[in-house]
């Protein structure tokens, strides 16, 4: 006992040792263990006895799995209908619960100069908010480009060269006539729908979010029918970056300057305009169009870096390329 | 109106600002960026702490020129600043203690984006803590779960890819229940502004029959919010995801992101519903039990690793347990004392975090206890750290986690209902005595050699470059404040005792 228990402390013996632990990535002995897979795996594919109670257990697992899956799905639904089933009624008149959405509707033309209520809404009332959500669509782009944007740590050899920059030449559909012909009546009405309800969002459904989508599309579409190699001329990583950042400086910036006014009692000397006009709103049509831009942008960075790994033709494939011949050092960005 | 009334809002604005910024710059301008705007925010929040402390008040702020039900607000009492002071300071830390890391496990085109994340995650941080809207609450979560993925995938290994996306599934499964928690309760209450919210609520609860949809609502949240900070059973997770990740984003991790969740809970159990309507329904008894499992599962399972970034993020589970076991006891002494846990558990796993790589750098990159033995000899700096981080985990006197303890203590045995007295003080018990065996373990192993074989002697020798003054000098920093935790308890918890008078 007392000899198992100097042990331990001096770690020379663990009782517990592997019961818990997963593979540490820098693990001296990965070679020994993958051979002991693999091994093992040998064993499984020769010996049917092995293969047929790993079956069975794998069987069993799966079905408490999906019961319990299923139990606790039906659990939920029942809790929260039941809880549905004691909300206010629809249409319910309770001046305390009701103050807040009556004073938006009822006021907010006025109090922001826009007829889109809900523009007024996410753009005024509750502006800080959007402000975070505009920097949630951002946090996902710079995830996504950790993710896949090609560097020496995520690159799979000689695997680029076949799915990435290839890929342009072997599916390149600006060869397929039907796709092109279409584009080309369409992209023009997609733009222009997308400009209009960006311009359009403080009078009607709309507003920087949506048309961010519309464009973002139209933006693949083009690059889809007409080649990565045409977009690329016009959407480089740098123009992407320096869109994003001018849009979000710009949003937190005027936002900033509204709530510092606001708290501290200054006019703060942007024009409502009149309610109907393109011009109104006061500061919703340049934050609807810094929204646009934004979402817009992220829309093609997500195609572009999942299609290649890269936005606009950054990344120096060769540099990566595992391929013999290919040249050595690449430039960066 | 005064001038630090505004500094709420630019730590808010000009964090978001510095995300898109940062990845505009090169990684060194990025990382120097950084630091020089986490030490500016340190100076604000501490301006904002001292003014609420002079003033004796809390103050609101608009957001914009609509005022309260009507627009955003945030709000600003000495506990906000208490916690902002402390997620800034770990944050600075953090980051100038973690950077050799950061250069070796990050690629160099990505550092840069590294550092917008982080800058990202201030921003949610700081948002969490002042704001006084639910809504503005769930947005900022939800950066602050994307964030917390991105800081976590950017080491591209497998392995933590594999983490990131178990962690996000739960991770969103507790911002889909947040969400839906916020939509009911904007459908009873038709709030979403703090206060005006508890005032409805309270309205509404005098009639018994709404108590359960209020507590339904309430519990949904609480669950999800459960999920995201890793209470017992949800924190399955933590040792893959705190354990793998950079030491950096290990230690943002586990010692501030976990704490933001868990203190927007307690600013809407406190602020958003009320205390007293909270007390109606059973979810403090809930909370109470998990957060007692939690302690002892957690330390249990940390007793079983092998792996000594494994055991820090399963003694994080145990801690995140003795938070909740605060909250549960319901009294408000036990609420500071949860608060208090908040900042000592934030002090010493950071330091935690950001030395053990130190130790397994000296042991051939191995984060194995076989490995890691005698690395406190060739590393001494990091062993001393790694001891005041132990010693503060077991709850020794002088350090932090002692005074955490014992505010916990107190708080059943000055007040409060008899039986949770007798467990709250026998899980303590329990809990300590573990946490002392596997700490007092690894403390033996990294300070003592085998004298038997003569393989692991080879004398490594720690790389000594400019990060390493930066390392030395964010461990002094957190030592120090561990300490001043743990021999002046008295000056924070004032300050929590004063902060929750005004956080009403």
């Amino acid at each position: 006992m007392k000899e198992e228990f100097r042990s331990w402390i001096m770690g020379e013996s663990d009782p517990m040792e592997e019961l818990l632990d997963f593979s540490q990535e820098n693990d001296l002995n990965r070679e020994e263990r993958r051979k002991l897979t693999v091994e093992k795996l040998r064993v499984l594919q020769e010996d049917p006895d092995e293969q047929q109670k790993v079956a069975r257990v794998r069987g069993r697992f799966t079905r408490f799995y999906y019961l319990v899956a299923v139990l606790s799905c039906v659990f939920l639904s029942c809790v929260l209908l039941f809880s549905i089933s004691m909300l206010p009624q629809y249409g319910e008149e309770n001046p305390r619960t009701t103050e807040v959405k009556d004073r938006y509707i009822e006021k907010g033309v006025e109090e922001t100069g826009a007829v889109n209520v809900v523009s007024g809404m996410i753009l005024d009332y509750r502006a800080f908010d959007t402000l975070g959500e505009s920097h949630v669509l951002f946090t996902a782009l710079i995830c996504v480009m950790i993710l896949l944007r090609i560097d020496r740590k995520n690159q799979r050899t000689g695997y680029e060269d076949y799915y990435t920059i290839r890929s342009d030449v072997y599916y390149d559909l600006s060869k397929d006539s039907i796709l092109c012909t279409m584009s080309r009546v369409l992209l023009p009405a997609i733009v222009l729908y997308g400009i209009y309800i960006l311009l359009n969002g403080q009078n009607s459904p709309g507003g920087g979010f949506s048309a961010g989508a519309v464009l973002g599309a139209g933006m693949i579409l083009f690059s889809a029918a007409f080649g990565m190699q045409t977009a690329d001329r016009f959407f480089t990583m740098k123009a992407c970056k320096v869109t994003i950042f001018v849009s979000l400086a710009f949003y937190s910036f005027a936002k900033g300057y509204v709530f510092f006014m606001g708290a501290n009692g200054f006019e703060n000397h942007i024009p409502k305009g009149t309610p109907g006009a393109i011009l109104s709103g006061g500061m919703i049509l340049p934050l609807d169009i810094a929204v646009g831009c934004v979402v817009s942008v992220t829309m093609f960075g997500f195609y572009s870096l999942f299609r290649r790994g890269s936005i606009g033709m950054d990344v120096d494939y060769a540099h990566y390329s595992s391929k013999p011949g290919k040249a050595k050092g690449g430039r960066q960005v | 109106m005064n001038i630090i009334w505004n500094f709420p809002l630019l730590t808010i604005v000009l964090s978001l600002f510095s995300g898109p910024l940062c990845m505009m710059l090169s990684a060194k301008a990025a990382k120097n960026y950084t630091i020089a705007y986490e030490s500016l925010l340190v100076g604000m929040t501490g301006c904002v702490l001292g003014y609420t402390l002079k003033t004796g008040t809390a103050f609101t702020y608009t957001m914009g020129e609509f005022p309260a039900p009507w627009g955003n607000e945030i709000r600003a009492g000495c506990l906000e600043a208490l916690i902002a002071l402390l997620f800034s300071v770990v944050l600075l830390c953090s980051v100038t203690a973690g950077y050799h890391f950061v250069r070796k496990d990050i690629d160099d085109s990505k550092i840069n984006l590294y550092f917008s994340l982080l800058n990202l995650l201030t921003a949610a941080l700081m948002a969490l803590t002042w704001t006084n809207d639910v809504f503005t609450g769930y947005v900022f979560l939800e950066i602050l779960t994307l964030v917390s993925c991105g800081i976590l995938i950017v080491r591209e290994i497998g392995r933590t890819t594999l983490a990131a996306v178990r962690y996000m599934i739960l991770n969103l499964m507790g911002s889909g229940m947040f969400l839906m928690s916020v939509v009911l309760l904007y459908d009873i209450s038709g709030h979403l502004l703090m206060v005006p919210m508890r005032q409805s609520l309270a309205q509404i609860a005098q009639d018994p029959a709404s108590i359960p949809a209020i507590s339904m609502a309430v519990g949904i949240m609480t669950i999800g919010i459960a999920i995201k900070s890793g209470l017992f059973p949800f924190y399955f997770w933590m040792p893959d995801t705190y354990g793998r990740a950079t030491p950096t984003s290990g230690a943002v991790l586990s010692s501030l992101v976990s704490k933001a969740y868990i203190f927007l809970l307690f600013k809407i159990f406190y602020r958003a519903v009320g205390i007293d309507v909270i007390r109606k329904t059973p979810i403090l008894q809930i909370l109470f039990v998990l957060g007692i499992c939690g302690m002892i599962v957690g330390s249990v399972s940390a007793l079983r690793a092998s792996n000594i970034n494994r055991m820090i993020a399963f003694s994080s589970a145990a801690q995140i347990g003795y938070i909740y076991m605060g909250i549960g006891i319901g009294t408000v002494a036990g609420f500071a004392a949860a608060l208090f846990q908040i900042f000592a558990h934030a002090l010493t796993k950071s330091l935690l975090f950001v030395t053990s790589p130190y130790l397994a750098q000296v042991s051939g990159d191995s984060l194995k206890f076989k490995a890691l033995q005698g690395s406190a000899q060739r590393d001494p700096l990091a062993g001393r750290m790694f001891t005041v981080g132990a010693l503060s985990m077991i709850g020794i006197p002088i350090f932090a986690g002692f005074s955490a303890k014992l505010m916990f203590g107190q708080a059943v045995v000055l007040g409060g209902v008899k039986w949770k007295t007798l467990v709250v003080l026998a899980a303590l018990g329990i809990s300590s005595v573990l946490n002392a065996i596997y700490f007092i373990r690894t403390l033996i192993r990294i300070f003592f050699e085998p004298d038997s074989q003569g393989k692991t002697s080879k004398r490594a020798r720690p790389v000594r470059d400019k990060s390493r003054r930066g390392y030395l000098l964010a461990g002094m920093v957190l030592t120090i404040l561990n300490m001043f935790l743990g021999l002046f308890s008295w000056v924070i918890s004032d300050v929590i005792y004063r902060g929750l008078g005004m956080f009403l």
